[in-house]
């Protein structure tokens, strides 16, 4: 199961060296999000229309390892833009991927860039 | 009979009437109002609001039948072309002749548009009314169709103007701000304020021009290119908003030879007289010790002593001073300014507190002695607004160290004390003029039990709403000293808990969650608690489904199945009453098979089918539908399933129908949203095999008819349900079961069964059958109608999403792969299969 997580880091910006050419901007929810494939990867991606801005973390909630953070509510928990898994309620910042339900794990977030009506993910790999 | 003809229909020719139905002595008068507008009169202060929903009925101020209900003459699309004072008698445009014994002017403004080259041009456009805005979106659609990165320019960087930036961001254009001073919002900030005002907006996107002075507007063919400033400097823009002031429409106080002021203004005195005793004027067109106040509060006193005028209490004037303390939200940004904001040096000291990586900035005023509070200004965060302004307003004492007003609060809470420290007369609410005296008032004598009936019972907080935490706090604080319990809120983002919600949505009228969240939130962006709440509310008042706003439902409403351990879900049909053909069961059978599905009877004595993948959702729904299925909302906090015993059809022991019976109350139930998920059961017999006593509403048939349990469970706290009525028909139970589950709708806490809510109701079972049974609140004949149109517009939320391609795209587990999750491991179990067991 751990090989699963293994697979996602979280990335900076500066980090970046592949945008990868995801979706169209209709492709997504208005504050909500939608499952990316990149590879062998799941990204979970937001649009955060409240904010004017985009998030994306790996699909995969590392409480029970499903692929289901993309289904997942978002909001904000004291101004800290966040998503809820569907399953039991866990919720990780959109941020930084801390854990804000005060548990010992976090996930991978990777910078998002909107151009000509196009969404990307970065990765430095 | 006397005459009183209002001219205008903005906000304070509104409060005028408002003000004079609800005063006392007002037989023996009559009003005719007349506004210019083609609509009655709206909220012109959130007009901003517009863009958002384009709809302008959510602005009125009241509809139009508000008007006719209350006896007062609505003329609108008819304009007041002149007065005739030695007949008493009004013209209109379309020479029509009315003849008044009063006349109140409140004709309001009009948007000031500088004499500048050019201004004439197509896309220059003002910002004043919904018809205004109707053109600017018009033209920016246009626009934005041409060239993708079109421009707008605000000119005016005042409190309008940056509404108006905001307002053309939103409508997709590139937004820039002109303004000719070296600051924005000249009238309330002073220039540090504004430049840390300034950062925060130009982080969100608003290009800021200060000391601009514009020459002319540059044309091609008649239409604006750009804006010159001086030579050699040029901004180039498609469109241009002019928002530099407003000047008083007092055309009328010329015509007819009332004493004017030099720069316009009707003059009036502090019985809002003008020089004719018989005319008032109100609101931005009355001049008032020498001004012309572009505020609602002003306004809406000046139409409370004309009322009073008229009707003969003549103690009732106008103050020498006036308060213009204003507190907004300006895109998304605090801005306040109380007493004086800028004071000279030589009458007291400033303390400053400035946060530039915050985008924070606040000045308090002291006086020289450090004894008083004169007046402040804040940025970025206004929460000390209401208490500044109250010790201001109220020389209340400040701390020894002033310091303490504006500094972060240190543990053991804020240095302000409690709002219950604040004298009875203070005034909370400036817009409705509503004291502190008043808001204990109305809980002390019963009258309110809660926020939301304080907010009706003295209106504080409907106009701006800048006070809504204050009148809060003074509520809660009130409802504690009389020991009664305080509701909570629903989550961080909302001050109100459900009931609250219900309320404001149900008179608001809103359609989605972020109106509901912008204009009753805190700020926040929602969340899992609150957002799902509201669906559910959306769902009771306006009978939406969920695939309405699909984003705020809780995940498994969002895709209308029940998500199971490893991220796939479960199937529910609806079989009402546990009634099932063969062929249907068939075709659940050969459904379940062709996509390998867990298949299991559930505890509501339907058929779960387990392990579709989301893709899966819709293929096997278009399946079920085929073969007359429709959704079992197994997902949904709402009705179930109604169990039945099989009854008088074919029990020797049975007494009553009970199967047609439970099919009839699920087929009328279903679908409905509430609080919590509903069961009900419905046995044929006293030995009850449908197990009706356990469920929310549970009926077992007897001679003579059937006996109605109310409020059973099963679940972590088993509760029987309660004896409700006795031997009643098919009719009376309808009656009183869309009565009860209405009431329960409403007033329910959030994910609260009948059961906990019964038995948390003051007065428990009797009170419910007086408000059920006698009526006591004389509220069943509005309950019975809201469940009717709920029952009326039902419709299967999965023959809605596979028959609209646009939801369809919902169930794709990839945006950019028609791939399945290949994540997901099944393992054999029995003759089926299960999810992986979690490690």
């Amino acid at each position: 199961m751990e090989q699963i997580l293994e697979q996602y880091t979280s990335t900076k910006l500066e980090d970046v060296k592949i945008w990868f050419k995801a979706a169209t901007v209709q492709d997504f929810p208005f504050d909500g999000g939608a499952c990316v494939k990149y590879k062998n990867k799941q990204i979970a991606v937001f649009n955060f229309a409240r904010l004017n801005k985009w998030y994306a973390c790996q699909n995969v909630c590392p409480h029970k390892m499903e692929m289901v953070l993309s289904r997942g509510m978002i909001g904000d928990d004291k101004g800290t833009p966040k998503v809820a898994c569907p399953l039991h309620k866990k919720t990780f910042s959109l941020e930084d991927g801390s854990n804000l339900t005060g548990e010992d794990f976090k996930i991978a977030t990777y910078p998002v860039k909107i151009e000509d009506e196009i969404v990307y993910i970065g990765f430095s790999e | 009979m006397k005459t009183i003809i209002v001219v205008g229909n903005g906000m304070v020719g509104y409060k005028f009437c408002e003000k004079f139905v609800s005063a006392a002595n007002n037989k023996g008068f009559r009003v005719i109002v007349f506004g210019e507008e083609p609509r009655p009169a709206y909220d012109r202060v959130h007009l901003s609001e517009f863009f958002e929903n384009q709809d302008a009925k959510a602005l009125e101020m009241a509809p139009a039948e508000w008007y006719a209900e209350n006896a007062i003459d609505l003329i609108v699309d008819e304009r007041v072309s002149d007065i005739q004072r030695n007949t008493k008698t009004v013209i209109t445009a379309k020479n029509r002749v009315f003849t008044y014994d009063y006349l109140v002017l409140a004709t309001g403004s009009s948007a000031f548009v500088p004499p500048i080259k050019g201004v004439e041009k197509e896309g220059v456009f003002v910002y004043r009314t919904i018809e205004d805005l109707e053109g600017m979106l018009a033209y920016a659609d246009k626009l934005r169709k041409e060239n993708p990165d079109a421009k707008a320019a605000v000119l005016g960087g005042g409190l309008l103007g940056l509404e108006a930036g905001k307002a053309v961001m939103d409508m997709g254009l590139e937004p820039h701000i002109v303004e000719f001073a070296p600051k924005l919002m000249p009238r309330q900030l002073d220039s540090r304020s504004s430049q840390v005002l300034q950062l925060k907006l130009e982080s969100i996107g608003l290009n800021i021009h200060l000391s601009k002075a514009t020459n002319q507007i540059l044309g091609d063919e008649g239409k604006i290119t750009g804006m010159e400033f001086g030579e050699d400097d040029v901004l180039n823009v498609d469109m241009l908003v002019v928002s530099a002031g407003i000047r008083p429409r007092d055309e009328l106080g010329k015509t007819s030879g009332l004493e004017m002021g030099v720069r316009g203004g009707i003059v009036v005195n502090n019985k809002m007289q003008t020089s004719d005793e018989n005319i008032f004027a109100i609101g931005e067109v009355a001049l008032y010790n020498q001004m012309i106040y572009g505020l609602v509060a002003p306004g809406y006193d000046m139409a409370g002593v004309a009322v009073d005028q008229i009707l003969g209490n003549k103690e009732s004037l106008m103050p020498a001073s006036i308060d213009m303390s204003t507190k907004l939200k300006l895109i998304g940004v605090d801005v306040a300014s109380f007493g004086e904001p800028f004071m000279p040096a030589s009458k007291g000291h400033s303390i400053i507190f400035e946060n530039k990586t915050q985008h924070l900035y606040k000045r308090i005023n002291v006086s020289l002695d450090g004894k008083s509070l004169l007046g402040g200004i804040l940025v970025g965060d206004a929460s000390d607004y209401n208490m500044l302004h109250q010790i201001y307003l109220n020389g209340m004492k400040i701390p020894e160290d002033p310091a303490q007003l504006i500094l972060p609060a240190t543990e053991g809470g804020s240095s302000f004390g409690d709002v219950m420290d604040l004298p009875d007369e203070a005034q909370v609410c400036s817009c409705e003029n509503v004291t502190k005296g008043q808001i204990c008032g109305v809980i002390e004598s019963g009258e309110a039990k809660d926020l939301a009936d304080v907010v009706s019972c003295t209106k504080a907080g409907t106009g701006c709403g800048g006070c809504k935490p204050m009148v809060k706090d003074i509520t809660t604080a009130t409802l504690k000293s009389l020991g009664i319990e305080v509701k909570d809120s629903v989550c961080e983002h909302f001050d109100y808990n459900r009931q609250d919600l219900y309320k404001i949505i149900e008179v608001k009228g809103y359609t989605t969650f972020n109106e509901v969240l912008d204009n009753h939130g805190n700020g926040g962006h929602g969340c899992e608690l609150c957002k799902p709440l509201v669906a559910s509310l959306m769902a009771t008042i306006n009978a939406d489904t969920a695939n309405k706003e699909y984003a705020i439902q809780d995940s498994n409403d969002r895709f209308l199945a029940n998500i199971q351990r490893n991220g796939t879900y479960s199937v529910v049909p609806r079989v009402p009453g546990g009634e099932i053909t063969p062929d249907k069961l068939i075709a659940l059978g050969q459904i379940a098979k062709k996509y390998d599905l867990y298949t299991k009877v559930t505890g509501g004595v339907r058929i779960d089918l387990f392990g579709a993948t989301l893709n899966q959702l819709p293929l096997i729904w278009k399946e079920l539908i085929a073969h007359g299925f429709e959704s079992g909302h197994a997902y949904g906090k709402s009705l179930r399933t109604v169990k039945t015993c099989v009854g008088s059809t074919w029990c020797r022991y049975g007494m009553a129908e009970s199967v047609s019976f439970g099919i009839e109350l699920e087929n009328r139930y279903r679908g409905i949203r509430a609080p919590h998920k509903i069961k009900g059961g419905v046995s044929g017999c006293i030995r009850e095999c449908a197990e009706a006593r356990g469920k929310d509403f549970g009926l077992i048939a007897v001679e003579g008819g059937w006996n109605l349990y109310l409020g059973g469970n099963g679940g972590a706290n088993p509760r029987h349900a309660e004896l409700f009525a006795e031997q009643i028909d098919n009719e009376t139970v309808v009656k009183y079961l869309d009565r009860y589950l209405m009431f329960y709708m409403r007033t329910a806490k959030p994910l609260q069964r009948t059961a906990a809510w019964q038995e948390r109701l003051e007065g428990g079972l009797e009170y419910l059958k007086e408000v059920v049974i006698e009526d006591k609140l004389g509220i069943v004949e509005d309950l019975e109608t809201e469940m009717e149109t709920l029952v009326n517009k039902f419709e299967c939320e999965w023959t809605q999403a596979v028959n609209d391609p646009e939801v369809m795209k919902r169930f794709n587990h990839f945006v950019n792969s028609d791939e399945e999750d290949d994540n997901i491991v099944f393992v054999p179990m029995r003759d089926q299969k299960m999810p992986e067991q979690w490690t």
